[in-house]
């Protein structure tokens, strides 16, 4: 449809989202002007690696690349990377950079991803307390591990996991600090949390749990870590891994929607028709849970990229997918699909002392979440089940000798 | 280089050149084909880079291997021939190799 070649997208965050957006309006066909506006200085990359096969060397950062750098000469993609925008003309309809130069768009997508939270206490500043997001952060970690080095994490999620199964793997003493009483507390169950506490431990983990800290102390660099109950912990590096804000500072300087994220619609359209958001930063209804959700993930950022460039041209849109999500850790494959809102029944099947186990979670009797431990059949079982609504029976569910044929049937 | 043909599911061809080593997920995103999403870069969790090989093609292409085949069984889509791109590494008997995309990755 809209193949009028004086028309120009723009977008905002060289990301993963953004590079995608880009990939997949020259797929659909987009003729028009693509601006590609980034503030870091690296093409589009993958972030997973950074805390897994990247951080312990087994890829190179080439393999990063969602597309290589002949892509972009190829499919006419103007690019602006090490540079900010600094903020939009909703009226003119442009965007301007920090260099001054303003950039009209007629379509503009923001997909400016989010930040690392840090801590609001005494010692953040210090040159080896680090946080993990692009791949400069990610090299200042590498450069920080090594046989012997005792790095402290603060954090129980999964990006705190990744780095600690990382930095075992490089011969590194790591100790993980989390306030909640168990890891991955908002983001896993208990089952699957307690299973991948006591694997970490066996891999020489040490975790404490509602431990809160009171400082990190050190003239320049970070010394030691204090806590409340005052534990001094000694360290060679901290890495501070405690979720992160949605860069959303642009879209509310020109009134946007916002509420933790950016709001779009079902189309990924913000409150001004002429302004998209997607990825990290965009919170959207769902249609499968009936409520607003902002979800940091690479399905996710990739589902909504080939939204808005269904959107712009024209194209009949996809359904709606169930939400996912992996992570490695070790050998361990972590395959999760669904959000576990308003479960009321949890069936274990496999054996976690085997680490090999899913866990189901259940609302009268329909599937809602699967969380996978080198699982891949049970997941993408859940994954359809969680898709169709069918009822399943939580006792054939839990008994491993029933086939998963009899129950994605 | 090795010559690959990607044939979407409503019949446009992507004829690509590929140096030896490379697997053909890579290649396929490295070209933008249809169709190959590759939501994991090829960490072998994700299921959407999936491709069917002819069936004389298979013997040149080799069996799934235990954790390909677990990553397939319950994909809805399984027949002999569907394989992960990404675990399909380019090698000179690959020459000429013609690629069926299916319909949906989901
Ligand atoms: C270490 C790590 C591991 C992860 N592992 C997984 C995993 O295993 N599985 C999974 O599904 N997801 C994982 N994720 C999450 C996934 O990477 C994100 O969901 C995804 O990157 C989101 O894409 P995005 O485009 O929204 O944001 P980003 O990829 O963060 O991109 C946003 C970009 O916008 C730029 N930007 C922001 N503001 C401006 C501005 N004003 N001007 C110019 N540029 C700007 C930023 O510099 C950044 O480059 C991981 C994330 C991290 C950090
Ligand atoms: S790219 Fe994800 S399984 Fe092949």
């Amino acid at each position: 449809m809209t193949q009028n070649n004086r028309e120009r997208v723009v977008v905002v965050g060289a990301g993963h989202g953004g590079g995608l957006t880009v990939a997949f309006l020259r797929q659909f066909g987009y003729a028009g002007e693509i601006t590609l506006i980034g503030e870091e200085t690296v093409l589009p990359y993958q972030r997973p690696p950074l805390s897994k096969a990247w951080l312990k060397g087994e890829v190179s950062q080439e393999s990063l690349a969602l597309r290589p750098p002949a892509f972009y000469v190829d499919q006419n993609i103007d690019l602006h990377l090490g540079v900010r925008a600094e903020r939009i003309d909703v009226q003119a309809r442009h965007v301007v950079l920090a260099s001054g130069q303003e950039i009209p768009y007629d379509h503009l997508v923001l997909a400016t991803g989010a930040h690392a939270r840090t801590l609001p206490i005494p010692g953040v500043q210090l040159s080896n307390v680090m946080t993990l997001r692009t791949l400069v952060d990610a090299e200042h970690i590498r450069s920080a591990l090594g046989p012997g080095k005792k790095l402290i994490i603060i954090g129980g999620g999964y990006v705190g996991l990744e780095c600690a199964a990382t930095a075992r793997a490089l011969g590194v003493e790591v100790t993980v600090l989390a306030r909640a009483p168990r890891l991955l507390e908002r983001v896993a169950s208990e089952p699957v949390s307690a299973f991948l506490q006591r694997f970490h431990e066996s891999k020489g983990v040490t975790f404490r749990l509602n431990a809160v800290i009171e400082a990190i102390l050190g003239d320049t660099r970070a010394e030691c870590v204090l806590l409340t109950d005052g534990t001094q912990l000694s360290c060679d590096a901290v890495l501070v891994g405690v979720g992160a804000i949605p860069t959303a500072s642009m879209a509310q300087a020109i009134g946007l929607r916002c509420d933790d994220g950016i709001v779009v619609d079902a189309d990924c359209r913000t409150s001004d028709p002429h302004i998209f958001a997607i990825g990290d930063v965009a919170k959207r209804p769902h249609p499968l849970y009936g409520r607003e959700l902002r979800l940091e993930s690479v399905p996710s950022c990739m589902e909504q990229a080939k939204r808005v460039a269904a959107c712009i041209t024209g194209r009949e849109p996809a359904a709606a997918e169930v939400p996912w999500f992996w992570s490695d850790q070790y050998d361990l494959k972590l395959q999760i699909a669904g959000l576990p809102f308003e479960a009321d029944e949890t069936v274990v099947r496999g054996n976690p002392d085997e680490a090999k186990f899913a866990v189901f979670h259940l609302r009268a009797g329909h599937i809602v979440t699967v969380e996978a431990i080198n699982a891949p059949p049970e997941f993408f079982a859940g994954k359809k089940l969680i898709g169709s609504g069918k009822t399943v029976a939580g006792d054939k569910l839990k008994d491993s000798t029933v086939p998963l044929t009899d129950l994605a049937a | 280089m090795i010559q690959i043909t990607f044939v979407e599911h409503g019949g446009t061809h992507h004829t690509i050149d590929i140096p030896e080593g490379m697997s053909l997920m890579q290649a396929a995103v490295n070209h933008n084909v249809p169709g190959i999403d590759a939501d994991c870069g090829g960490s072998m969790t994700c299921g959407t880079c999936r491709v069917c090989v002819p069936l004389d093609a298979q013997p040149v292409t080799g069996e799934r291997s235990s954790l390909e085949q677990q990553m397939l069984e319950f994909s809805g889509l399984d027949g002999s021939g569907v394989r992960l791109s990404c675990q399909l590494v380019a090698r000179p008997e690959f020459n000429g190799l013609r690629l069926q995309i299916p319909e949906s990755q989901v």
